[in-house]
Formats: structure tokens, sequence, C-alpha cells
């Protein structure tokens, strides 16, 4: 079977980050034919684990690797082979042979089970699909409120949507169900936000937003040559892989600081 | 460069997230449009001769460009080598339009940046960290910003 092993070997080696990186050595499974036993023999290799695969290379400086494990449907498991240290990755398959390897030491070994047990793409697809989910129950309840709590308007609630880090540490919200926190009168708001609403309009012109440490543009920090700049403003879900929407997303964040910075300025003017 | 290929031989016969028979080239001279079975698992992309079991070829699709063409037809190229390109003449403009959205979806990368994206945004809404309860909110790839290697 055919691969396209030029850009496989590519993408092994550019500069996108990997997953995890290290020395491993791997057992040779060597079969004597006059022996009844295999030789067991380990060579040194550098490992990179790159999304479900896992590349090995002569040095760590090799511009090529030696070779790869698909790793999608595998099992991580700790093996009692003679040495101390030492994993192996298994397939269903009941011929597949396993890959021993053998790590430096305990910590270099949970690591790399740890980060080999979770590189299939399935469990990547899962997680994924789960946070989708929760943002969607984010923004509909978002959605779903219809009154602002102006009347608590203590100025501990100001909540930067697009800095957390700015939340006051004694105003730290409580929080309560869902992972949303609630406010002092009146039942439960969606943290930190509220929804958009006309505001008075006749105030000066807000200040810029601070700015956010975004996912989108190319700060995702994966280097994505072969993303377009629309497709970087639409990432993810059919929800929002329309422009506009993703768009009215955002506005409403900024609607919310616009109408914080209009309650502050009309508390100063008291 | 060695590889596991009996491992992706199993993959080619998991369920497909998306499979047709579609008309393909590969970027060789003098290649002509061939009736493939053409089958879409995580981020590989397997091709068959319609009659066989086992896949002619497969295709991993990271850092890779998906374009649509003209009329009914799209093409796959690799970052480093874009002007060779595998093509794909769909049944439809539909069909075309359906495979163009779901392999731009199909790698690892795509997955990784959406995560990230996901994650950041429910932290701001909320206040809290979805991966938390995964156990894997440390780890170096859902982190913002570059990361070393």
């Amino acid at each position: 079977m055919k691969l396209n092993e030029r850009s496989v070997a590519h993408y092994a080696t550019c500069d996108s980050p990997a997953d995890h990186a290290g020395f491993l050595r791997k057992r040779v499974e060597r079969h004597h034919h006059h022996a009844h036993h295999y030789g067991t023999s380990y060579q040194r290799r550098w490992f990179v684990l790159k999304g479900n695969l896992l590349f090995y290379f002569e040095e760590r400086e090799s511009r090529e690797p030696v070779g790869l494990v698909v790793l999608e449907g595998c099992t991580v498991e700790l093996c009692e082979a003679a040495e101390e240290f030492a994993f192996a990755i298994r397939f269903d398959d009941a011929g597949a042979r396993a890959y021993v390897l053998v790590a430096d030491g305990q910590a270099a070994m949970e690591a790399w089970v740890k980060a080999l047990s979770r590189a299939s793409f399935d469990y990547m697809r899962l997680v994924v699909r789960e946070l989708e989910k929760q943002l969607e129950e984010a923004c509909k309840s978002l959605a779903a409120c219809r009154k602002s709590p102006r009347r608590s308007s203590s100025s501990g609630r100001k909540r930067h949507l697009s800095n957390p880090a700015l939340l006051p540490l004694q105003e730290k919200p409580a929080v309560l169900e869902n992972g949303y926190s609630t406010w002092g009168s009146g039942g439960c708001v969606p943290g930190g936000a509220v929804c958009p609403d006309h505001d008075g309009g006749q105030a000066k012109p807000p200040p810029l937003p601070p700015r956010r440490r975004s996912a989108t543009g190319s700060a995702t920090g994966s280097p994505a040559p072969s993303l377009s700049p629309a497709m970087l403003e639409s990432p993810v879900s059919p929800d929002t892989i329309c422009f506009s929407k993703l768009h009215n997303w955002y506005g409403q964040e900024i609607v919310v600081l616009r109408r914080e910075w209009q309650e502050r300025q009309k508390r100063g003017h008291l | 460069m060695r590889y596991n290929e009996r491992e992706l031989l199993s993959l080619a016969r998991q369920p497909a997230e998306k499979a047709a028979e579609i008309r393909m080239s590969v970027p060789k001279k003098g290649s002509v449009l061939k009736k493939r079975l053409v089958k879409l698992v995580v981020n590989f992309l397997f091709y068959f001769r319609t009659d066989e079991a086992e896949p002619i070829g497969a295709l991993l699709l990271e850092h890779c460009r998906i374009t649509k063409e003209e009329e009914n037809i799209f093409s796959i190229s690799f970052i480093e080598e874009p002007e060779r390109k595998y093509c794909f003449e769909c049944a439809s403009e539909q069909q075309c339009q359906e495979w163009v959205e779901a392999l731009k979806r199909a790698s690892y990368e795509f997955l990784r940046r959406s995560l990230i994206f996901y994650r950041n945004e429910i932290q701001k809404m909320t206040g809290k960290d979805p991966l938390e309860q995964y156990g894997i909110s440390e780890e170096a790839r859902f982190q913002l910003g570059t990361h070393r290697q």
C-alpha cells in the first residue's frame, strides 16, 4: 500500500509542535531461526509524538525519521520486560507485534505512557465534541437571559470577558451549578455576561476592549500555513463557520463591555 | 521510512467517517481519473480499486491543502509540494462541497486548534477550565500560544 511518505516525513520534521519528545530505547525484535528464543537488544532512538503518529529518528538532529508508528487503536501498557521503565504499544490485531520501549526513568516512562494513551484521533475528537456541546450550552444560557441585573450593581460584579485575570480577587464569584457564577440578588446569570441590550447611547465612545489572548488569528500556536484567513475566523463547528455568527458572538461581548463602561461613567457622575 | 503497515491496513477496514466512489487521479505524469472507493478514517484518506479489499494507497491528511477546483472537482496537495495534486471528481457539486468540508476538518491539527478555541471560550464564559475534568489541562499541546518542542 502506498503512503504519501514524503509528506509524512515532512510533517515529522517541520516545526509544528510535538506533543511529546525524548529518547527511548526501542527493543529490536530479531528472529533467530536456529535458536528458540528472540535475541533481546535495544536501540536508542529519538522519539517524537505528533498527534496519533509516533516518529523515531536515529539521532535527535536527523533530518528524516527512520520509522513511524501509527497509534490509532493502540493500547499502551507497562510491561514486565527484564528492563526497568519499559512499556509496550500493542494493537488489537492478533498477529501484530508490540513495540517495547524503555524510558530513562520513572517520570519519563509515566509521561510517555500518559501522552501515548491519549494520542488517538478518536480521543481528541471526543473531547472536542464534548467541549463543543458545553460551549453551545453556555451560549444558550447567555441568549436565554432576558434581564440585566442592574439593581444589584455592586462594583464587584464587573467581569471582563476577554480577560478573566482582571477579576479582582475579593470579587471572585462563587462558582455554583453548571459552572456558572451567580450574582447576589435574583437568580442565575450566566457567568460574566449580560444579554445584549440597547444601551443609552449618548455617552462618549467607549475605550477599546482589552486585547484578548486570542485563539483566532495565527496565535493558536501551531503554524498552519495551509489556512486561509477566512478559515481562521471560523475554526470549528458548523455553527461558527459562518463568520457573521462568530462576529455576532464576539459582538455580544463588546456590548457588555460598553455597558459596563457606561455604568461606570454614570456612577462616576453621581 | 518504516511504518506499521499492518495497523494502517486495519485502520482502512474501520467504519469510515465518509466513503464514496469518486474518480481520482494521482500527481503522476500521464495520470488519468480512475474510479476509486475513497474512504476517510480519522486523519487518513484511503483509496481502493472498487472491487478490492485492500487499499492501493493512503494519504495522511496533516498539513495538506484542500482546494475546490472547477465544477465537481477538489484537490488535495501538501504544504511542501503544492503543485503535486491529488484530484477528485465528484458526482455532484454538493458531494464535492461535503468532501471539502469533511477533509478540511480531518486533521489532528484542526482538532487541536478547535480544542484550544473551545477551551478558551468556555473558560471566558464560565470561569472554569473544561479540561480539568479530563485531567489534561496541563498538557503542552492544549496550551494557548506557542509551545516548545
